[in-house]
C-alpha cells in the first residue's frame, strides 16, 4: 500500500485494528456451541445490558418524543399542516431516531460496563484462570454478551419507540388538544409496516450486533491496567457512536 | 445481588415487554385502522378521488367516524370504488347520506366527509352511498375561475 | 495422549528459549522438576519465573527447545490436547483470580460442573470437602469481595485442586500476606501435596519461606537456571548471585541501578545545554 503523506504505520493502524476486531468476531462465532448454560447465561446478560438500561431508554424515549412533537408541531402549524405531526414523529422514530439514539444510549450505559467488566477480568487474571481450567473464555464470557446485545438492543428500540410515541401523544393530544383519532389514523395512513417499521428493526438488530461486538472487543483487548481499562471504555463509546452513524447511513442508502 | 432466579425472571419480563411494544407498534402505529375488525362497511363511487389514499379519515360534521379501507377502479363504470369502514358506535347514519372528498387545509391530506340525509332508514353493512361529490381539484378550480371571470368581462 | 496424567508426574524443560515483546526472557533454559515433591522456583522479579509456568501449562510456546510432562510433549500439543492436559493441572494465580460474580461455593464448583457430569448433591459434597481442606467451609455462600486477600487465595486454592490435579502451580502464593495467612498458605501447600500426591511447583521470590516447605529449589536469573538443589545446599552455595539473592543484598550481580550512562556524563551534558 502506498502511503504518500503520513508514515504508513499511522494509516495502517486503524486497518489493522479492524482486522483484529474481525478475526476476534470470527473466533467468537466459530466456537459457538449452543448449550443450556449458554442460553441461561445469555438471558442473564440480557438482564444486565437490557433491563439495566430501561430507565435511561424510557425517560430518553419519552422526552425525545415530547420535544420532537413540540418542534414539528410548531413548524407544521405555520403551514396549517399540524395534523401531519404524528406522521413525522412516527417516521423519524421508526426509521432513524429510535435505532440510532437507543444504540448510542446503550453504548453509554451497557457497552461501557461490558468493556470495563471484561477489561477488569483480564486485569485480575480471571480470563487466564478460565483458560487454565480448560474453560473457553470466548464461550463463557464473550458469546453470551454478544448474543445478549443482539437481542437487547432491538428490544430497547421497541420500548424507546413506544415511549417516544407516548411522549408525542402527551404533547399533541393532551397539551395541544389534537384529535386522538386523527393522530393515530394519520400515522397509520403513512407508516408502512415493512418499509418503515421493519427496516428500522433490521437496523436495530445490526446496531445491537455492532455495539456489543465493539464493547466486548475493546474489553478483551484492554491493557490489564487501570489506564488500559479506562481507555478501552472510552474507545467503546467513541467507536460505537461513529460506526453506528456510518452504518446508519449505509443501511439507509441500501434500504431506500 | 439478586439471585440468578430473579435475574432470569426479570429478563423474561423485559423480553415480554419488548414483544408487547412490538405488537403495539405494529398494530397501533402502522397496519390496521382505528376500527380494526369492528365497524361496518359502506361503499361509494366517485368519478374522481383526487389524492385520496387508503386509511384516510372518514368524518361527519368534522368528527372522525371511520376510515377508507380500500380503493379500486370499477371495471364497468370506470369509476373509483371506495370502501369505507365506519365505527359501530355510529350505527344509525341516515341511508341517504352523501359523501364528498375534502382536503384538510390547502396542502393537507384528503379525507371523506359524510353529510347526513333525511331518511329514517340507517346505513347498514354493505350498503352503497349513492350521492357523491368528487374531489375538488385545485387545478380545475383555478382553470374554471379564470374562464368564468373572462366570460363575465 | 492419555486421558489422565499419572499422579505426580515429573516436568522437564530442555534448552528452552523464548522472547516476549522483543526481550529474551529465557535463554537456553533447562530445568528438571522432580515428581511428587514441592519444588520452589526462585528468582528476582522479572527473571522469567511466571514464563516458566506458562510454558508448562502450554499458554506460551517456546521459540526453541522442548517442554515435557512425563512422556507428553507440551509445546507441540494441539488446542484440544492442551485442554485435556489442563484438566489435570491446578493453578493458583497471583491474586487468586476468583470470579467476582460467583459465590465461593460456585467458584470451586465451576471446574467440577464444567468437566464432569456429576449430580448436584455429589458436587455439593465435593466442594464442601475442598472448602473444608482450606478451612473456609463456613464462607461457602459469601462472595469473594466479602473475604480478605488471604482467604481469597485459599478459596482459589480449593478451586485449583477441585478436580484433584496431578500438578499444582502456585504463582507467588505468599505475596502480600500477613504472617498468619502466610503460615496457613505454607501448611496448605504441603498438605495438598501429600493428600493429593501431586507434583507441586511454587513460584516465589520469598527466599526466607522456601526452607519451610520446599523439597527442591531452582533459582532463575537473567533467563537461566543459576542454581538447583535442596534449600540447605543453596544457603551454603558459593555462587555470588545465589548469595546475593539468599541474603537479600541490594547490590551485586543483580545491579541496584537500571543500566544507564555514567551519572557524571549525563549531568554535565544537561548543564551545557542550558
Amino acid at each position: 500500500m502506498s502511503a504518500t503523506s503520513s508514515p504508513p504505520g499511522r494509516l495502517l493502524n486503524p486497518l489493522r485494528q479492524l482486522g483484529r476486531a474481525g478475526l476476534f468476531l470470527l473466533t467468537a462465532f466459530s466456537r459457538m456451541r449452543l448449550t443450556r448454560f449458554q442460553a441461561a447465561e445469555t438471558l442473564r446478560q440480557i438482564y444486565f445490558s437490557g433491563v439495566r438500561s430501561l430507565v435511561i431508554i424510557v425517560t430518553g424515549g419519552f422526552f425525545v418524543g415530547l420535544v420532537l412533537t413540540l418542534q414539528t408541531y410548531d413548524t407544521l402549524s405555520r403551514f396549517g399542516a399540524a395534523e401531519a405531526v404524528s406522521t413525522v414523529l412516527a417516521l423519524s422514530l421508526f426509521r432513524e431516531l429510535g435505532p440510532v439514539l437507543t444504540t448510542l444510549l446503550f453504548a453509554g450505559r451497557a457497552g461501557t460496563s461490558i468493556t470495563a467488566e471484561i477489561g477488569l477480568m483480564r486485569a485480575t487474571e480471571q480470563l487466564d484462570a478460565l483458560d487454565l481450567m480448560a474453560i473457553d473464555p470466548m464461550e463463557r464470557i464473550v458469546q453470551p454478551r454478544l448474543l445478549a446485545g443482539i437481542v437487547a438492543v432491538p428490544a430497547l428500540v421497541l420500548i424507546f419507540n413506544v415511549c417516544a410515541i407516548l411522549g408525542g401523544v402527551v404533547f399533541a393530544v393532551f397539551m395541544m388538544g389534537s384529535d386522538p383519532i386523527t393522530f393515530w389514523s394519520n400515522m397509520q395512513a403513512t407508516v408502512e409496516l415493512w418499509r418503515d417499521f421493519g427496516h428500522g428493526m433490521l437496523k436495530a438488530v445490526a446496531f445491537g450486533f455492532l455495539a456489543s461486538w465493539l464493547a466486548v472487543y475493546f474489553g478483551w483487548t484492554a491493557r490489564p491496567t487501570s489506564e488500559g481499562v479506562a481507555l478501552a471504555t472510552t474507545q467503546t463509546v467513541i467507536a460505537t457512536a461513529i460506526s453506528v452513524l456510518i452504518l446508519d447511513f449505509v443501511l439507509s442508502a441500501f434500504m431506500l | 445481588m439478586k439471585s440468578s432466579h430473579q435475574i432470569e425472571l426479570t429478563a423474561g419480563i423485559f423480553l415480554l415487554l419488548a414483544i408487547g411494544a412490538l405488537i403495539f407498534l405494529a398494530v397501533q402505529a402502522t397496519d390496521r385502522g382505528v376500527v380494526a375488525g369492528g365497524g361496518y362497511q359502506v361503499t361509494a363511487y366517485f368519478s374522481n378521488i383526487g389524492g385520496l389514499k387508503p386509511k384516510a379519515r372518514v368524518s361527519m360534521g368534522g368528527v372522525s367516524i371511520g376510515m377508507v379501507e380500500s380503493i379500486s377502479l370499477d371495471p364497468d363504470t370506470l369509476e373509483a370504488r371506495v370502501v369505507m369502514r365506519i365505527s359501530d358506535q355510529y350505527d344509525d347514519l341516515p341511508e341517504d347520506s352523501s359523501a364528498s372528498i375534502f382536503t384538510a387545509g390547502i396542502l393537507g391530506d384528503q379525507f371523506i366527509g359524510l353529510e347526513p340525509g333525511g331518511s329514517p332508514e340507517p346505513l347498514r353493512d354493505g350498503d352503497r352511498i349513492l350521492l357523491t361529490n368528487s374531489a375538488l381539484q385545485l387545478e380545475q378550480l383555478i382553470t374554471r375561475y379564470m374562464f368564468d371571470s373572462e366570460g363575465d368581462d | 495422549m492419555s486421558e489422565i496424567l499419572a499422579s505426580s508426574p515429573s516436568i522437564t524443560l530442555k534448552n528452552v528459549s523464548i522472547s516476549l515483546g522483543g526481550r529474551m526472557v529465557l535463554d537456553d533454559f533447562s530445568l528438571e522438576i522432580p515428581a511428587g515433591q514441592v519444588t520452589a522456583v526462585l528468582g528476582p522479579s522479572g527473571a522469567g519465573k511466571t514464563t516458566v509456568m506458562r510454558l508448562i501449562t502450554g499458554q506460551l510456546k517456546p521459540d526453541s527447545g522442548e517442554v515435557w510432562i512425563d512422556s507428553e510433549r507440551v509445546d507441540q500439543m494441539s488446542a484440544r490436547q492442551l485442554n485435556r492436559l489442563r484438566r489435570n493441572l491446578g493453578v493458583l494465580l497471583q491474586n487468586g483470580a476468583l470470579f467476582t460474580d460467583l459465590t465461593c461455593f460456585d467458584n470451586v464448583a465451576l471446574p467440577i460442573r464444567e468437566h464432569t457430569a456429576l449430580p448436584e448433591p455429589l458436587i455439593r459434597r465435593l466442594v464442601l470437602l475442598k472448602l473444608q481442606t482450606v478451612g473456609l467451609r463456613g464462607a461457602a455462600d459469601l462472595y469473594p469481595r466479602e473475604l480478605s486477600g488471604g482467604m481469597n487465595r485459599r478459596i482459589a486454592m480449593a478451586r485449583a485442586m477441585a478436580l484433584d490435579p496431578a500438578i499444582m502451580f502456585y504463582d507467588e502464593p505468599f505475596a502480600g500476606l500477613d504472617p498468619i495467612s502466610l503460615g496457613v498458605a505454607r501448611r496448605l501447600i504441603r498438605d495438598i501435596n501429600q493428600a493429593l500426591r501431586t507434583t507441586s511447583v511454587v513460584i516465589t521470590h520469598d527466599v526466607g519461606e522456601v526452607a519451610h516447605f520446599a523439597d527442591y529449589c531452582c533459582i532463575i536469573s537473567d533467563g537461566r537456571a543459576v542454581a538447583e538443589g535442596t534449600p540447605d545446599s543453596l544457603s551454603d552455595s558459593s555462587n555470588e548471585l545465589v548469595r546475593q539473592f539468599v541474603n537479600g543484598l541490594p547490590d551485586g550481580p543483580v545491579a541496584f541501578h537500571y543500566p544507564a550512562r555514567e551519572l557524571a556524563d549525563e549531568l554535565l551534558e544537561q548543564d551545557l545545554s542550558r
